[in-house]
């Protein structure tokens, strides 16, 4: 059987793809092929058209004293240091806070736990929903949590991290479950057949083997997270910030609440500031991805 | 079908039926110095018997071959053999299987232990995603075993599982680079490294080429001096030419409820099974005349 189901699904695919090419030439599929095209055509017509007005718009003040620059009234001065530094902040207590959650319990879910449970059932049922909550629900119920146990300023980078990481927890679960299920149950049995312990099976063979699918994930879903503003300003998130962020307790801005500040105010001149702003967001937002697709090619495993 | 079957022995009093069952089947009587013990074994899934009610001993420094038809429940019964069953959800053993006297299945035995000195192959090569020198030195890595030259016990275990000298020259390069055949000596070699004292093999060949079968079979052969090898194959032919013994197992629709299960129908020395078999659904099935 093992042996010829790889062959038998490469033929499948071969001929699913050959028919999509042009096999089939009736009115109605090329008119559908049309709509698909049209359809690509608008999604990549409409990033195009943001992407390059924002550029245009912003590009005048795409220089180094948006790098180094703190917010100031007037805009020829303003830049955005702190909200770069406060994403990146805040970014960071998320990812130290989520990861080895997030990854614990995938492995848990994935490796330990007995699915037939009724209880795991309904973890895993939920996890998924979460994964599907609106971000400013994630506030919310951080703001709410705050206030119970009675802190007064929530406009800290630990709560913002909180926020962001209830966000991104279900998603890193699912990822890590998903690269889990992608290592062949083989490798198990043949390390648990030597007599490996389940643990030094799962450190030593499972999880290495699932690392840059798990990588993966998680860098997308901290890319998501690092554009969020809602849950932030729920939060109170400042919008004016003159000062670097300077620990866990610190006031904070990050760059899409500068964003949202900025396209408020009615001088012209902020406006570009915001689309500049937009563009380094941008550029960071494509370079998480672009690791994510470097890890996710060079260490892809092939079974 | 005939009386006696083990089945019908269960279905009566379990006691009686269990001494008539040991007393009128065919038994392998010769086997000398049993390594592995099998008394009214019957392995469940939840509430689905795949296994009803199999007593069998294995020799040491033997081959046993188990055939028959695909659902008869060998594999199901190699795999309790070594407590590889323990990580299906549901999956249980009643009876005995002892080795060395021990009950595997008892309450102080660590089921980590029992795989180190039961050794498996799977039916599919599945070397881990690293060196060869590393899938080798994986093994004893994991289980404690402090060699005073590690790269002396890989070359050993490759030497006995004759893969040596394929891949002396690049032990450092992934094992995904050798062929099918290559990877199932790799695999076997692996299993020698952590000093087993039986070696499991589940259809070891059935991804194999001709050619790379025969080698592993060569390869069984030569491994029986050191080990005892239990093997499940749907290959008549390889049990035939490699097994000093062969059991063979069929499924059994209960009466009543009409759930199959596996039941030991025959085991014998493998001559006496392909040249004059007692019972006639083996002789059916060896002359392909079911299964």
């Amino acid at each position: 059987m093992s042996v010829f189901a790889p062959i038998s699904r490469q033929i499948g695919e071969g001929t699913i793809r050959g028919r999509a090419r042009g096999g089939d030439t009736s009115p109605a599929s090329i008119l559908f092929l049309g709509l698909l095209w049209l359809s690509l055509l608008l999604a990549f017509a409409f990033l195009v058209t943001l992407i390059v007005t924002t550029v245009i718009e912003g590009s005048p003040r795409l220089n180094a004293m948006l790098l180094t620059e703190f917010p100031a009234s007037r805009p020829e001065e303003a830049g955005a240091r702190p909200a770069i530094l406060g994403s990146m902040m805040v970014i960071g207590f998320t990812a130290l806070m989520t990861l080895p959650l997030g990854i614990a319990a995938g492995v848990h879910l994935e490796e330990f736990s007995d699915r037939n449970n009724w209880w795991n059932r309904i973890v895993e049922l939920n996890v998924q929903n979460l994964a599907a909550v609106p971000s400013i629900v994630y506030g919310l119920l951080t703001l709410g949590a705050l206030s119970a146990i009675g802190v007064k300023d929530k406009n800290i980078v630990i709560a913002g991290a909180t926020a962001l990481s209830l966000l991104i927890l279900p998603v890193i679960i699912i990822v890590t479950r998903e690269a889990l299920r992608g290592v062949p149950i083989e490798i198990r049995q043949g390390s648990l057949a030597l007599g490996a312990t389940p643990l030094q099976t799962l450190f030593r063979q499972t999880l290495p083997s699932a690392i840059p699918g798990i990588a993966t994930g998680s860098i997308l879903a901290l890319s998501r997270a690092l554009g969020e503003a809602a849950p932030l300003l729920i939060l109170g998130a400042l919008v004016f910030v003159s000062f670097d962020p300077n620990g866990l307790l610190s006031g904070y801005t990050t760059m899409p609440i500068q964003i949202f500040n900025w396209t408020g105010r009615p001088q012209d001149e902020f406006h570009i500031l915001a689309a500049a702003a937009s563009i380094l967001l941008l550029v960071l937002l494509l370079a998480m991805n672009a690791i994510a697709i470097v890890i996710r090619n060079r260490y892809q495993k092939r079974w | 079908m005939p009386k006696n079957t083990p089945t019908e022995h269960r279905l009566s009093d379990d006691n009686a039926g269990v001494k008539i069952a040991a007393a009128q089947r065919p038994t392998a009587s010769a086997i000398v110095d049993p390594v592995l013990e099998c008394d009214n074994v019957d392995v469940f899934y939840g509430n689905f018997r795949a296994v009803t009610d199999v007593s069998m001993d294995f020799g040491i420094n033997e081959i046993t071959a188990l055939i028959g038809p695909s659902g008869c429940g060998k594999s199901t019964l190699l795999r309790s053999l070594n407590r590889m069953n323990d990580l299906v959800d549901g999956a249980r053993v009643t009876g005995r299987i002892s080795f060395q006297g021990e009950d595997i299945y008892g309450p102080d035995v660590d089921a980590i232990e029992v795989r180190r000195r039961i050794g498996m192959v799977f039916q599919k090569p599945n070397p881990f995603p690293k060196s060869i020198y590393d899938n080798i030195a994986y093994g004893p890595r994991v289980t404690g075993m402090k060699p005073s030259s590690m790269d002396d016990l890989v070359e050993e275990a490759l030497t006995k599982a004759a893969l040596w000298d394929e891949v002396k020259d690049k032990l450092k390069q992934s094992a995904f680079g050798l062929s099918g055949g290559q990877q199932q000596r790799l695999c076997i070699a692996r299993t020698i490294a952590v000093k087993p004292d039986i070696i499991l093999m589940d259809e070891p060949c059935s991804a194999l080429d001709p050619i790379a079968t025969m080698r592993i079979e060569d390869l069984m052969v030569e491994l029986k001096k050191d080990y005892t090898i239990v093997i499940v194959t749907h290959n008549m032919q390889q049990a035939a030419r490699v097994a000093d013994r062969t059991a063979f197992f069929t499924a059994h629709a209960d009466d009543t409820t009409g759930n199959r299960t596996g039941v030991l129908v025959e085991y014998d020395t493998t001559t006496k099974i392909f040249e004059d078999p007692s019972d006639q659904r083996t002789e059916d099935y060896i002359s392909g005349r079911f299964g």
